[in-house]
């Protein structure tokens, strides 16, 4: 089967690259790994790898050439493989419509058990008349696989609910598993540069594109963006408790809330409250986003990204524990890779470092977004509640904004309504 | 040496085993004079003669039980079935007596005894005389069972079966007594309870017995030309069963399709498949196929009987939809 090479996104700011060179020739065998291209971004070269094997049956961009992240730019398949007329940008858009198409079938398919999850979220909700309509991925569905995949997948540490099942009624069969491509790796010709790996010397170290990024996106925000923050206290013991009885509801589905879902619950209700947070600052005018595509910090081994949950605002709970279990998973190469529009669109952020057992910390607003949560772990702690003292589980969560888009005050309502739909959660279902 | 039908290489197992022990005798209807049904036993009377050939009333119930209580008594009788159908008239002899004598006697009594007969359908002989009732004798513990293909195998398991000193059903396709086959010229045993691998493949294992191999061969054939590389089993043994050759295939294929010419319902592949599920489950890449004969009275009528018995065709098209994507 032919296999598309896209352009490779390198980093949140990147939209295009050059190839400076092709390291394999039409008709050269290929093998997963394989070096294909050196990939120039603003800053560094980087070698391209094969992601997919067979034969680089076609060059679509020519050395020299600069395309735009994610467009065509060869092919790899069999040597008897029919490989489609250099394409347009219209076809690209086509194929991603076919898949977009596709997915949309298997939502079809899982009928059955979407009409589950919504009866549960039925069963949750006390305010069914609110309820927002639920568009399930299709990972979320029981994974049909064949035994033999099963194992395999434990084997090789795959995530089943990334792999696409080709086998009869989309079964995944244990070639659907040997077959599986994790999302491309991109490895740069200098070391990536982890904290694994510094030893203490004198020595000067290469950074990685991404770090590259993270160093020009930090400063241009630091420097443009006047930053002020609001911290509010949260009391997350009724949230702790309902994502307790949603999990055990949910048990059957594989789906889980965590935590952070109800955050990112949270956060999306307030901005959809009060917008205004869910705008950027140009110049003279705030130019307002009708969607809220919510970004999400993921720290990655070569630094850190932030994808962002398109269109969150359509999402109820449980897709939204779909959505960013699924973001996560791609981000760290499992499935399809992140798209050019999630990580380049988002509107709002969040960075949790709770994991790590943070009590607080301040996050530096992605531009040209307006604000970042910055959320610490949810800890018990001895309240004053009525006079007696409870153990209650208390979480920080710090506000970064942009002080050019508004002020102390409404910073401290829109905080405010965070804390307390987290505090009395059964509103995050509606 | 040659090829010869299966009938020939039933009717030389019976005479070498003849020639050499003199223990050896036949028992049933119409084998001396008329020289058989399906005319293994021909000019048997006349080279062996009445002691030894010994046509015997119809009733299976008198002449099962007087091979049951010869083989106590020291001989090694061979009981002839003009058709499997009949053992159910002397199932008491089979299923109480002779499988259960040595267990019951506490090992001071054996049946060295073989039961032949004709099984299963396909040669328009109606409803009466088409079941294949050593599935339903293959349950029963204290005997063995077996049910040959092709006539090296019928040679090899007779030699064994006729040497056990337990009671063996030796179930002979009533379909196949014409089928022509290899036969080697040395001696060759075939044991008792091994099934074997007659063709090696990797996509699927297609797993039968008896005239069933004819269907698995043709299902080889279509599924080949399609690019499906099967590896067929013939079970051989139903009573007990090699699930360690099906499991090696098994682990190499990683699908099965069991089928049974005996009704579906109740076919031994029923008892095979659920083993392997068990045993097996984390090697199989798909549901295990069952394919067997439909739940019917066997039609006499040839084209009824034809839609009642399983065809390649169908078993291909099973496997296209239900298993291997093309």
């Amino acid at each position: 089967m032919v296999k598309e090479i896209t352009m490779p996104s390198m980093g949140a700011d990147m939209t295009e690259g050059t190839i400076v060179k092709w390291l394999k020739n039409e008709g050269d065998k290929i093998s997963k790994g394989d070096k294909l291209a050196e990939i120039e971004t603003d800053k560094t070269v980087v070698e391209m790898e094969a992601y997919n094997e067979g034969f680089l049956r076609k060059i679509t961009s020519s050395e020299g050439s600069s395309v735009k992240v994610g467009n065509i730019i060869g092919y790899i398949g069999d040597m008897d493989d029919d490989i489609p007329e250099t394409p347009t940008q219209n076809q690209s858009i086509e194929t991603k419509v076919e898949e977009i198409k596709e997915v949309s079938e298997k939502n079809n398919i899982s009928e059955e058990v979407l009409e589950t999850i919504k009866t549960n979220t039925d069963n949750l909700s006390t305010n069914k008349s609110n309820q927002v309509d639920i568009s399930i991925n299709a990972d979320s569905i029981r994974i049909k696989a064949s035994p033999m995949a099963k194992r395999l997948a434990k084997e090789k540490n795959i995530e089943l609910s990334n792999v696409i099942g080709t086998g009869p009624g989309g079964r995944i069969s244990k070639d659907d598993v040997n077959n599986y491509i994790p999302g491309p790796t991109l490895v740069s010709s200098s070391d990536i540069v982890s904290s694994k790996n510094i030893s203490l010397d004198d020595s000067n170290i290469p950074l990685n594109t991404m770090r590259q990024a993270i160093a020009r996106v930090t400063v241009k925000s630091k420097t443009d963006i006047p930053h002020f923050q609001v911290i509010v206290e949260v009391d997350m013991t009724e949230a702790m408790k309902m994502r307790e009885d949603i999990n055990e509801d949910l048990e059957n589905n594989g789906i889980k809330v965590s935590v952070n879902d109800l955050i990112l619950k949270s956060t999306v209700n307030s901005l959809i409250k009060y917008p205004k947070w869910n705008s950027s600052f140009d110049g003279d005018k705030l130019i307002s986003h009708s969607g809220v595509n919510l970004g999400i910090a993921i720290a990655l081994e070569q630094g850190l990204i932030v994808p962002a949950i398109l269109n969150a605002q359509n999402l109820d709970l449980i897709s939204l524990a779909v959505k960013s279990k699924d973001l996560g998973n791609r981000a760290k190469g499992n499935g399809n890779p992140l798209s050019n529009e999630e990580l380049t669109t988002g509107t709002f952020s969040t960075s949790n470092l709770g994991m790590f057992g943070t009590h607080s910390f301040t996050a530096i607003i992605v531009p040209p977004q307006s604000g970042i949560i910055a959320l610490g772990v949810v800890k018990k702690e001895p309240k004053i509640i009525n006079n007696e003292i409870q153990i209650r589980q208390i979480m920080f969560a710090t506000m970064s904004a942009d002080h050019r888009v508004g002020d102390g005050a409404e910073g401290a309502i829109f905080m405010n309504e965070f804390k307390q739909l987290l505090e009395k959660p059964s509103r995050l279902l509606l | 040496m040659p090829e010869i039908v299966m009938r020939e290489a039933i009717k030389m197992g019976l005479e070498e085993a003849l020639e050499n022990d003199p223990n050896v005798l036949i028992l049933g209807e119409d084998i001396g004079a008329y020289g058989g049904a399906y005319a293994v036993t021909d000019g048997f009377l006349k080279k062996f003669g009445p002691e030894r050939i010994k046509d015997t009333p119809i009733s299976e119930a008198t002449f099962i039980g007087t091979g049951i209580g010869a083989a106590s008594a020291g001989l090694r009788p061979i009981i002839e079935l003009m058709s499997i159908s009949f053992s159910l008239v002397g199932f008491d002899q089979i299923v109480n007596m002779a499988a259960n004598l040595r267990y019951m006697s506490g090992g001071q009594i054996h049946v060295p005894m073989v039961i032949r007969a004709p099984t299963g359908a396909g040669v328009q002989l109606a409803a009466t005389h088409s079941q294949s009732v050593e599935t339903w004798l293959a349950e029963v513990p204290g005997l063995y069972c077996v049910c040959p293909s092709n006539p090296k195998d019928a040679l090899g398991l007779l030699r064994t079966s006729i040497k056990s000193n337990n009671p063996v059903i030796f179930a002979e396709p009533a379909l196949l007594y014409g089928l022509k086959g290899d036969v080697p010229e040395d001696y060759y045993e075939i044991p008792l309870g091994s099934a074997s691998v007659s063709k090696e493949g990797k996509d699927i294992t297609l797993l039968s017995y008896g005239a069933g191999m004819s269907v698995i061969n043709d299902t080889e054939k279509i599924l080949s030309s399609k690019n499906i590389s099967a590896e067929i089993i013939d079970l051989r043994s139903l009573n007990p069963i090699d699930y360690k050759t099906i499991g090696k295939s098994i682990k190499k294929t990683n699908h099965l399709l069991a089928l049974d010419t005996a009704r579906k319902n109740g076919g031994i592949m029923g008892e095979v498949v659920s083993n392997i599920q068990e045993d097996f489950n984390d090697w199989l890449d798909g549901p295990i196929i069952r394919v067997g004969a439909k739940d019917v009275p066997w039609p006499y009528n040839k084209n009824l009987e034809g839609a009642a018995y399983p065809s390649a065709e169908n078993i291909v098209n099973t496997i296209l939809e239900k298993l291997i994507k093309v």
